[in-house]
């Protein structure tokens, strides 16, 4: 599945820049040690953008949950319904969630709590987005 | 005048304030309602701003007062289903040359402002106060009902309008585009991992079946009951232009969107608008339908740890949503003669009711309870509006059929298994939204 093409903006280019170099990287508030997924110009939690860092993850993960996408209303995607559509909560900190199309998983054939590791795949543009894939 | 966004202290978002300080002293009294459509037909007769000054003049009317004698109008200005005007799509200038314009070409169109509604409502001659409240007509309710109460209005318009274009739900935009920004491409929304809008609540709604040993084929008896109620909503689009009843077999055979989440499971976009007529307790009794009176105004504004609502996080929202309702009323969930908790999508309704104990319920019963009589005609009415799911999206239905229950003018939806006197409506998500306590009595 090829994803739209991502143009890094300047809120986001750290994550994108670890991205294209294989590494997952999420924010982190230093000052409230406390991690942050979706990205933000500021802490969830102090409300300040001083003391945000980009941290390294593991790449570890389990799936927290899933759906099975029918009627997707991004037209490059379309082509490839139904597909998987699952959210991963990171080892690192349970609390982070990403997406995932969990390639290699067939269509509704999720295991729910299984472990994952993630992988990097380029998308239309050539710049890669994280991705995950169950653990053997 | 340049009309503002309500301020975040007309909102009662928190736990533990007390009784609502105007308990009792705000009274919805005028209903007025558009006719539907699916879509806009291009015509300036049929646009936004046209069905919304259809409904105002028709809340003045079944109120029974004059339009100089309103001085409040609440809006959303907010007016999308989804479907947006795109950036360089040619500007119909004979429909906007129709209407008496702002400085917003579609204003009236696909946005609407008070400032272009008081230009095109000549007799509105003494509107002193306007504010928006934004989101959907439970926020528009909420401000309203605040503002009265406070007295900055002492007859106060509220109105709700819709719009919806030709194409597809949400495909237009940026789910066309080859390239995105890398914010849109990180989330929550949309993103380029393609979710439709229902699944969140599908992911929800899966693990909440998981939970508590539930499936998706027990929400059947819930959705026929809502198109039931919804094709007795003269004033619903269903009704109106569809009058087909959704039987079981008919949702169980539907396609998915976001499975778990079905076709019906996701409410059909429309074009509509709905006004009411609000005012002092004190005035109202002179008015020419029965006063509903407000008993409390509440609020949630659930923040999520990460990308997607957890099924925790939406059963302490909700529960806690349920708290402030009842405790700002004065009452108890055993008080309710109904609900209309919102339902567009069909499948977050029970975390609504969950959390509000309706008929005693904890997490987990509703699917259960569903299998019960929850008919019009039972002692536990759900939903009886039929709400998004029964008569199309308005986020409205659910407040019109409160007021029309109480007033006793619901005609062939009334409730007949309870007495119609104390009823909650609002929404729209587990997660966010303004709910609403009504009353056939003051106290």
């Amino acid at each position: 599945m090829v994803k739209q093409g991502v143009i890094p903006d300047e809120l986001t280019k750290p994550f994108w820049d670890a991205a294209n170099e294989g590494r997952l990287v999420i924010q982190n508030c230093t000052a409230c040690d406390r991690l942050q997924n979706p990205p933000a110009p500021t802490c969830g939690q102090c409300g300040s953008g001083d003391n945000l860092e980009w941290k390294a993850m593991s790449g570890r993960g389990k799936i927290y949950n899933y759906g099975v996408v029918y009627d997707c209303p991004i037209k490059l995607l379309q082509e490839d319904q139904p597909f998987n559509l699952a959210v991963i909560m990171l080892d690192d900190d349970p609390d982070i969630q990403m997406y995932s199309h969990l390639p290699g998983t067939p269509v509704d054939d999720v295991p729910v709590g299984a472990s994952v590791e993630v992988i990097f795949e380029a998308t239309a543009n050539g710049q890669k987005v994280p991705e995950w894939r169950v653990v053997s | 005048m340049t009309t503002q966004n309500a301020p975040a202290s007309m909102y009662r978002t928190t736990e533990g304030l007390g009784l609502w300080e105007h308990k009792g002293k705000v009274a919805a009294v005028g209903i007025g309602h558009s006719p539907t459509a699916r879509r806009w037909d291009g015509t300036a007769g049929n646009t936004l701003g046209a069905n919304s000054i259809f409904a105002l003049r028709k809340a003045i009317e079944d109120a029974g007062v004059s339009p100089d004698q309103i001085d409040g109008l609440v809006l959303d200005p907010v007016t999308t289903t989804g479907a947006h005007w795109e950036a360089g799509d040619p500007l119909p200038m004979d429909v906007i040359n129709t209407y008496n314009q702002t400085d917003d070409p579609l204003d009236g169109i696909a946005k609407l402002s008070a400032e272009w509604l008081l230009k095109n409502m000549p007799e509105l001659t003494n509107v002193k106060f306007t504010m928006y409240g934004q989101g959907c007509m439970s926020h528009a309710i909420v401000v309203a009902a605040q503002a009265i109460g406070e007295g900055r209005a002492h007859t106060c318009l509220v109105l709700k309008g819709w719009h919806n274009l030709e194409g597809r739900y949400n495909q237009g935009g940026v789910s066309a585009a080859e390239e995105v920004s890398g914010t849109y491409a990180t989330g929550p929304g949309r993103t380029i991992w393609g979710p439709p809008g229902s699944y969140g609540t599908a992911l929800q709604f899966a693990e909440y079946c998981r939970k508590y040993g539930k499936s998706h084929d027990m929400m059947a008896p819930f959705m026929a009951n809502s198109r039931r109620n919804g094709l007795l909503f003269p004033e619903g689009y269903w009704a109106q232009h569809r009058p087909e009843q959704l039987t079981p077999e008919d949702y169980l055979a539907a396609r998915w969107i976001a499975k778990p989440a079905s076709l019906f499971d996701n409410d059909i976009p429309i074009m509509v608008s709905a006004a009411y007529l609000f005012t002092t307790a004190e005035r109202a009794k002179d008015m020419k339908q029965k006063p509903v009176y407000i008993l409390n105004h509440a609020s949630s504004r659930g923040r999520l740890r990460s990308m997607t609502p957890t099924l925790d996080e939406v059963q302490a929202e909700t529960g806690s949503t349920g708290k402030k309702i009842l405790e700002g009323a004065g009452i108890t969930a055993a008080d309710l003669s109904f609900e209309n908790m919102y339902d567009g999508f069909a499948l977050f309704h029970q975390f609504h009711i969950e959390g509000l104990g309706y008929r005693g319920m904890k997490f987990g019963d509703a699917l259960d309870f569903y299998q019960t009589d929850i008919s019009i005609e039972g002692p536990n009415p759900v939903l009886p509006s039929g709400g998004n799911i029964g008569s199309g999206r308005s986020r409205f239905w659910m407040h019109t059929d409160c007021i029309q229950q109480i007033q006793g003018r619901a005609g062939a939806r009334s409730v007949t298994g309870v007495k119609p006197e104390i009823a909650v409506s609002g929404g729209p998500m587990p997660m966010g939204g303004n709910f609403t306590v009504w009353s056939a009595t003051p106290d």
